[in-house]
């Protein structure tokens, strides 16, 4: 759905655009259909300006891209009609009502049957009561509502969300990433960046780590074990160090310690490793109060992520 | 024609929601109707006046080839006549450019403007729409405050001659072709000016900057240095019709998507 083949972007700025401004590096990047892939990186990663790229909006300076199977820079109108975007600020008419609003994007998308398609998403998005009131009047909530049903009201193949719950409130983020799951189980290709890593690790298929160029790129699970293993914890009534030596000599294992009266057990797979450390645990007396795996949160694996490429850099 | 349609239709709804826009397009041409009408009625029939000649009339001596077998009453008359057709020729100029000033800077500031360059629009229907939105009604305006001056003169005692000057091709050409002409320049003037800017308000007065030329001309006038007659009617066609040709040949080559998204700030 989409391929990119060593996109960048570079941005000339300054009085006399003297000063080059390298926003996006040789990114290379596919998404299947069906899938949803989170863009995370901090601000000023490129992320918005990759958006625009794959959406049409702006040029790539180097590399190619094929959306929803159409050729970037040579049939952008056929890419913006297949795919719908949800800019990072909603931008509606605010003196407009909603269903004005919808209407006029439904007409710009040549949509067949404009009040058919206009109602549906007033409906499914609850906002069929405020469908004659201005978008001013709006709370935040229901500004971005509305602006997920502009960006899904030609039934693009491909959607991609900007920021989607930046600057919502919890229950009105909520809605909105109910919606997503929801979009999800419809097959839909979704394009999101974040900054919520806990919203990426719940919706995406696969997350990419972004800043300037990609630095990692893989489904949530994997991203965590490729940089910190797996480890999974033992809680016990006591701990013998001895039992250290012991466990850190069976197949792969690749360190063990003592974290209170727990041992904390770096490991390849745990489902194989798991019953022979039990088994030894009990054959030598410990009592076992719970085991655990140890699960490094996204944000810890972005934070690291960016941390190494700061250094890098 | 689906998408031009649409984005004078959104214009429109959101133009016709702005009082500021709305009190220009009312008072505007109230005024310029309403100001020769009433000089017409104060300076009375000219053809009752007739005991002086127009050479005594202590008008501009330039002018008073324009009066040719005139009384000085009528001369007069035909003086500020001049000057309201000019008035009039400022209507589908500055109408139109209230309307395109806010029309592509409005939605930067409302951030609306991605989400629309991201449809399937192209640059050419974007512009077109935008243009069409502020032109039709600059023109519809003209035209209407045009015909009710017309009809207005009807109640006036107004003398045979000067009659004669209202309904000559100068005033038509100038209503019909000139005003239309003149639209389209401050249109696409508006609309050049209104995606270089961040600001509606630095918008809507540097585009007032337009109605300069003719507030030159205006003043030429006043002193009796111009008369507007049919052969400066006809090269302010031609010269109006170039200059609009090359304006709007000029915005779809400077309309850069690009640019104006992320170059605006």
């Amino acid at each position: 759905m989409i391929k990119t083949q060593n996109i960048s972007k570079t941005f000339r700025i300054g009085k006399k655009g003297q000063t080059e401004l390298k926003a996006v590096q040789n990114l290379n990047l596919e998404v299947e259909k069906g899938e949803v892939f989170g863009f995370l990186g901090p601000n000023g990663a490129g992320k918005t300006t990759t958006v625009r790229m794959l959406t049409a909006l702006i040029r790539p300076s180097t590399g190619q891209a094929q959306i929803a199977g159409y050729e970037l820079g040579k049939q952008d109108t056929e890419i913006r009609r297949n795919v719908g975007i949800l800019t990072e600020s909603p931008g509606m008419y605010e003196r407009l009502s909603a269903e004005k609003n919808l209407t006029i994007f439904a007409n710009l998308y040549d949509v067949p049957d404009v009040p058919q398609a206009v109602n549906k998403y007033l409906s499914m998005l609850g906002l069929w009561e405020r469908r004659y009131d201005a978008v001013g009047s709006f709370s935040k909530g229901m500004r971005q509502k509305l602006a997920v049903a502009r960006a899904l009201i030609h039934e693009p193949q491909i959607l991609f969300l900007d920021e989607p719950t930046t600057g919502l409130d919890p229950e009105a983020a909520k809605t909105v990433r109910d919606f997503i799951e929801e979009l999800k189980t419809q097959g839909r290709t979704i394009f999101m960046t974040t900054h919520n890593l806990d919203e990426a690790e719940r919706l995406c298929d696969r997350v990419g780590i972004f800043r300037q160029e990609l630095l990692s790129l893989d489904t949530p699970a994997n991203l965590r074990k490729q940089l910190f293993g797996r480890k999974v914890v033992f809680h016990l009534r006591e701990v013998n160090p001895i039992w250290t030596e012991e466990i850190s000599k069976l197949d792969g294992i690749s360190h063990v310690e003592i974290v209170e009266n727990k041992l904390v057990v770096s490991m390849q797979d745990p489902e194989q490793s798991n019953p022979i450390i039990i088994k030894y645990l009990v054959g030598v007396g410990a009592q076992i109060l719970f085991v655990g795996e140890l699960r490094h949160s996204l944000e810890q694996i972005y934070l690291e992520m960016v941390k190494t490429s700061q250094g890098g850099s | 024609m689906r998408h031009i349609r649409t984005i004078i239709d959104k214009e429109w709804a959101e133009v016709f929601k702005n009082r500021m826009v709305i009190m220009t397009m009312a008072l505007l041409p109230l005024l310029f109707t309403a100001i020769p009408l009433l000089m017409l009625a104060f300076t009375g029939d000219g053809s009752q006046s007739a005991n002086l000649p127009a050479q005594n009339s202590g008008l501009p001596e330039g002018f008073l080839t324009a009066c040719e077998g005139m009384n000085a009453n009528e001369c007069m008359q035909v003086y500020l006549l001049n000057q309201s057709m000019l008035m009039f020729m400022m209507m589908p100029l500055m109408i139109p450019t209230t309307i395109a000033a806010y029309s592509i800077v409005g939605e930067k500031t409302t951030r609306s403007l991605e989400p629309l360059l991201a449809t399937p629009i192209t640059t050419l229907e974007l512009l077109a729409g935008k243009s069409l939105a502020a032109f039709i009604p600059g023109v519809l305006i003209t035209y209407g405050a045009y015909a009710i001056f017309l009809i207005g003169t009807h109640f006036l005692k107004i003398s045979a001659a000067v009659r004669a000057y209202l309904l000559s091709p100068v005033w038509f050409l100038g209503i019909l072709l000139l005003g239309p002409l003149l639209a389209i320049i401050g249109t696409m003037f508006a609309i050049f000016i209104s995606s270089r800017v961040s600001d509606p308000r630095v918008a809507e007065q540097l585009s007032g900057l337009v109605i300069l030329p003719l507030m030159l001309v205006l003043g030429v006038v006043l002193a009796g240095k111009l008369v507007i007659d049919l052969w400066f009617m006809v090269i302010s066609i031609i010269v109006c019709a170039l200059v609009a040709y090359a304006l709007l040949h000029l915005g779809t080559i400077v309309f850069d998507r690009e640019n104006i998204l992320t170059k605006w700030k």
